[in-house]
This record gives C-alpha cells, sequence and structure tokens, in this order.
C-alpha cells in the first residue's frame, strides 16, 4: 500500500502490475477505540481521515454495514459548488469547495476533480434580480460568481433551447470554480488516506443499538459484536433517523428518495452543469460521454432506493425542453438514493443531549459536494466537544430556538426544499 | 403508485400531493413552546408502515389518509382525513 505516483505507475507497469496491494487493511474489530464513526459513506470516511490528520486522533473505526461507500456518495449527480446564499452555508460550502481543490494532492488518489463551472440559468427578470442579489452575496463572502446575459449563456452552452415559449432564457449566475468529482474515487480515495493513518474501516458491520450509560455513550452494538467508544460519531445519510432512535433520540428529519439519471454515451456536448431554473433539473456529461442529471425527490416518504415514474417523465420533460437535442438519447439507467431531509433544507452538524454522542445528518441533497467539510467541521466537532465556527449554524438545537437556515424560505416541509 | 380513493377509486400517485405524517396533532395554542416544536419539527420517520396525508389534487380535491409502507411503497389503505 505505497504512495501512488508516476514513478508507483511506471515501476508497477514495469513489472505486468504484479506488486499492487489492497488500498485498505480489512481488520478484525478491536474491542474498544477513541471514537466510532457510524457509516462508511462520503461523510464517515472524511471524518474519520480528517480525525487522524488535523486533530492526531487515529485510534478510530469506521462501521459500515454493507461496503464502503454503497450508499448516496455512489449514487449522486457528482456536482459541487458553493452558490448560496444564508452566510452559514456560503461559508460552509465554500470551505468545502477548497477542501475540494486541493484533495487529490491531499488524500493522494485520483477523484477527477473538474472545475468545469456550474451556470444556473433564469427564466423571467424576477429571477435575475434573486440571482444578481445571490451572486452578490457570493462576491461579498469571497466566493466566485459572475451573471451571465443571454448572448453569453449561448456562446457558452450551444445546444441550449433559448426560446421556449414558456421560459425563455433570460441569463444565469455562473460559478466557474465549480464542477464535478468523480464520486465512487472520493470514498475509495479517503477511505485509503484514512487507513494510511490508523483508521480501522470495518465492513458489514452493522449496528444494531448504540449503549448509552447515565446520559454517556458508552459505545455500539454491531452484528460483529459490542465496540466500546468514548465518543460516537453518526453519518448515517438516509437512516440518521433509525440510528439515531437506538440512541432515544427523535429529530427534525424526513427520509426521502431522490432519482439520478445516465444516458448513453455520446461525443462531447455539455462542458459544464447546467441547471434549469423554472423547475428542478441539473445535468452534466462524465467522461465516459454519459449525460447524468436528476430533479426532484419522488416527494413522499421512503427508505426504498428506488423511485416511481411520475418522476422519471418530469425529469425527462424538462430535459427535452432545456436540451431538445436529448429527444435523440436513450438512458441508460436510472437509480434512487435515500435523502435525509431536514424539516429546513439545511444540514445538521453537532452535539446531541447525549455525552459523547455526534450527529451528522439532514443533508437533504446537498450531500455530495459538502463531503469534504462536513468530515473536516464534523472531526472538529468530535474532537474538540464544540462546533467549529463553520458549522456553528448547523446546531440541532436550532428548531426550537428559530435560528432556521432556510435557503429556499420553504419552510418545514421537507418535500419542498 | 396507485392511491385507493375512497372517492374516485384507485387513482395513479401523480393525481395527488403528499404532505408528510398525518399523526402530529396541532397543539393548543397556548401549549409550551416544545409542544409547537415537536409538532412542526419532529418526526417519527417511520421505517415501515407510515400514515400520511395525501391531497386528490387532480382528481376529487379531498384530503385522505393513506398508510404506506416505506420499505416497499406498498399502499395498505386510504381513508378520509375527515374526523
Amino acid at each position: 500500500m505505497g504512495h501512488y505516483s508516476l514513478f508507483s505507475l511506471l515501476k508497477n507497469a514495469l513489472t505486468g502490475n504484479r506488486h499492487w496491494t489492497p488500498a485498505w487493511r480489512f481488520p478484525e474489530p478491536k474491542a474498544r477505540y477513541d471514537t466510532v464513526i457510524v457509516g462508511g459513506g462520503g461523510h464517515g470516511l472524511s471524518t474519520a481521515y480528517y480525525l487522524a490528520k488535523e486533530h492526531g486522533i487515529t485510534n478510530v473505526a469506521v462501521v459500515e454495514k454493507g461496503y464502503l461507500g454503497s450508499g448516496n456518495v455512489g449514487r449522486n449527480t457528482t456536482i459541487i459548488r458553493s452558490n448560496y446564499l444564508m452566510p452559514a452555508n456560503t461559508h460552509f460550502y465554500e470551505h468545502s469547495l477548497k477542501l475540494w481543490e486541493g484533495l487529490e494532492q491531499d488524500i493522494n488518489y485520483n477523484a477527477m476533480v473538474s472545475q468545469r463551472g456550474v451556470l444556473n440559468l433564469c427564466h423571467s427578470d424576477g429571477q435575475r434580480d434573486a440571482y444578481a442579489r445571490r451572486g452578490n452575496a457570493m462576491r461579498l463572502a469571497g466566493v466566485d460568481a459572475e451573471l451571465l446575459d443571454r448572448e453569453q449563456v449561448r456562446a457558452m452552452v450551444p445546444g441550449l433551447n433559448m426560446d421556449n415559449a414558456r421560459f425563455p432564457i433570460k441569463g444565469g449566475l455562473l460559478q466557474r470554480r465549480g464542477g464535478t468529482v468523480r464520486h465512487d474515487a472520493v470514498a475509495w480515495g479517503y477511505a485509503r488516506a484514512a487507513d494510511r493513518r490508523g483508521v480501522d474501516l470495518l465492513q458489514n458491520t452493522e449496528v444494531i443499538g448504540i449503549r448509552v450509560e447515565g446520559g454517556r455513550v458508552r459505545g455500539v452494538e454491531t452484528t460483529r459484536g459490542f465496540i466500546a467508544a468514548n465518543r460516537v460519531g453518526l453519518a448515517c445519510a438516509g437512516n440518521t433517523s433509525r440510528v439515531a432512535a437506538m440512541a432515544g433520540l427523535r429529530l427534525p428529519i424526513e427520509s426521502h428518495v431522490l432519482q439520478a439519471f445516465v444516458s448513453e454515451g455520446v461525443k462531447p456536448m455539455i462542458d459544464t452543469v447546467v441547471t434549469f431554473g423554472a423547475g428542478h433539473f441539473y445535468v452534466s456529461q462524465s467522461d465516459k460521454g454519459g449525460l447524468v442529471f436528476g430533479g426532484d425527490i419522488d416527494g413522499y416518504n421512503s427508505y426504498a432506493q428506488r423511485g416511481g415514474m411520475p418522476i422519471v417523465r418530469h425529469v425527462m420533460e424538462e430535459a427535452l425542453q432545456l436540451f431538445p437535442a436529448m429527444s435523440r438519447l436513450r438512458y441508460l439507467r436510472q437509480w434512487g438514493g435515500i435523502m435525509d431531509m431536514s424539516m429546513d433544507g439545511s444540514p445538521i452538524i453537532d452535539r446531541t443531549p447525549i455525552d459523547g454522542l455526534f450527529l451528522n445528518g439532514g443533508w437533504c441533497y446537498g450531500g455530495f459536494k459538502a463531503t469534504p467539510a462536513s468530515g473536516w467541521c464534523f472531526a472538529h466537532t468530535i474532537a474538540t466537544g464544540e462546533p467549529h465556527r463553520l458549522n456553528a449554524g448547523f446546531r440541532l438545537d436550532r428548531f426550537g430556538t428559530g435560528r432556521l437556515v432556510d435557503e429556499k424560505g420553504a419552510g418545514a416541509q421537507p418535500n419542498l426544499h | 403508485m396507485l392511491i385507493p380513493c375512497p372517492y374516485c377509486g384507485e387513482r395513479g400517485a401523480d393525481e395527488f400531493t403528499v404532505i408528510g405524517a398525518a399523526d402530529p396533532m396541532r397543539p393548543e395554542p397556548d401549549a409550551p413552546m416544545e409542544a409547537w416544536v415537536e409538532y412542526v419539527h419532529v418526526r417519527d420517520n417511520a421505517f415501515g408502515p407510515h400514515r400520511e396525508l395525501w391531497h386528490h389534487v387532480h382528481g376529487c380535491r379531498q384530503w385522505l389518509v393513506v398508510t404506506r409502507d416505506t420499505r416497499t411503497h406498498a399502499v395498505h389503505g386510504a381513508e378520509a382525513a375527515r374526523r
């Protein structure tokens, strides 16, 4: 398990690629760890990595019921951006984008970070004003943003239908530093980097209970026995409510299904990320040539990792109105992931009322782009017992104190965020 | 997914909107703040059968309580939301 470099590539190529070693170990669980992270997806693995790297806490286990990266980190549309309006979100997601920019050198893994830009289209004068406001808020926070007029959009994305009778394209808000990342490689890269720093990655190990004594967490019961820990961090995405319930917690979260789609591969067609402003639709093109796109959640509570046909049809209709040329494409596959939709549309990274138990959840469908900062802030919160300035807005008690971070202004209605 | 509307019979789910859990009850106006936070924000987020409010907005416009399994999307029944 050496360092990946041009030299290691050449050396292994010249020796017939017979000496590559596994990217991480498959250890037996120890009886006790300083910290146990529940959930071996992007957020759990990045938390473990930053605990080791930033805080020197290496006696850490990541407990995962399936295989690493088997959940939403491999089920999203791979978009990264930091084009938010609310201050808590702007600074947090900008930190994430900065970590993405240095990620591959940091974890010594090719995650194919591609800053191809994210373009939000606007379709009315009012929407353009709202985008100008958001762009200004971003620039005041030190984030890049450009307001494009109609002709600039036309020149940048030639395939767009500019003159739809109902939703003509009036311009767009562009964040050039946004883009896409090879999502599975994020999980693998963080897993390998955490493992190299001594973190135990325990796959096929399901948490079936959380032991709490005298208001303090003592460890987790798993399908491979009890694992003692002083601190337990939950990063369970769609199953957050279920795992937190093992410790008696009830959360401001509903689980919903979000679908995503990939078309057959075609020649280069869209070299950026485009979002439709009059509905909910976003599309980019993978390096293999497939168009990767998605839309809204189905709208009803779900733990089934599949959705229904009405949303499939709705997403296809949006695709065709934006890019008429997509009518010639066949779509290759479609899947669903379970989103932990919080009641204000923003995440929770915080302590819980139980000593030593920490919560990372409520990611709605913004979880992938947040992966580095989520782990970074969660590691800080676990290591110091207090949230970092960057996740101070994402407290669990904000739903009681009224300090909500409602980016959309949709109220306590998860299927509208 | 088909919703068995008691007024219209089995209809496709795309005729409906869904608002979420049916069981949280609005507290009295002078109830303590905790009761309101619980009502507005906290959910059981059931893994299994779930009672939820659906509105037949493109049909008879009646509110229904639908019991549906969140693991499989199997619909076990629907009744009028009137009490």
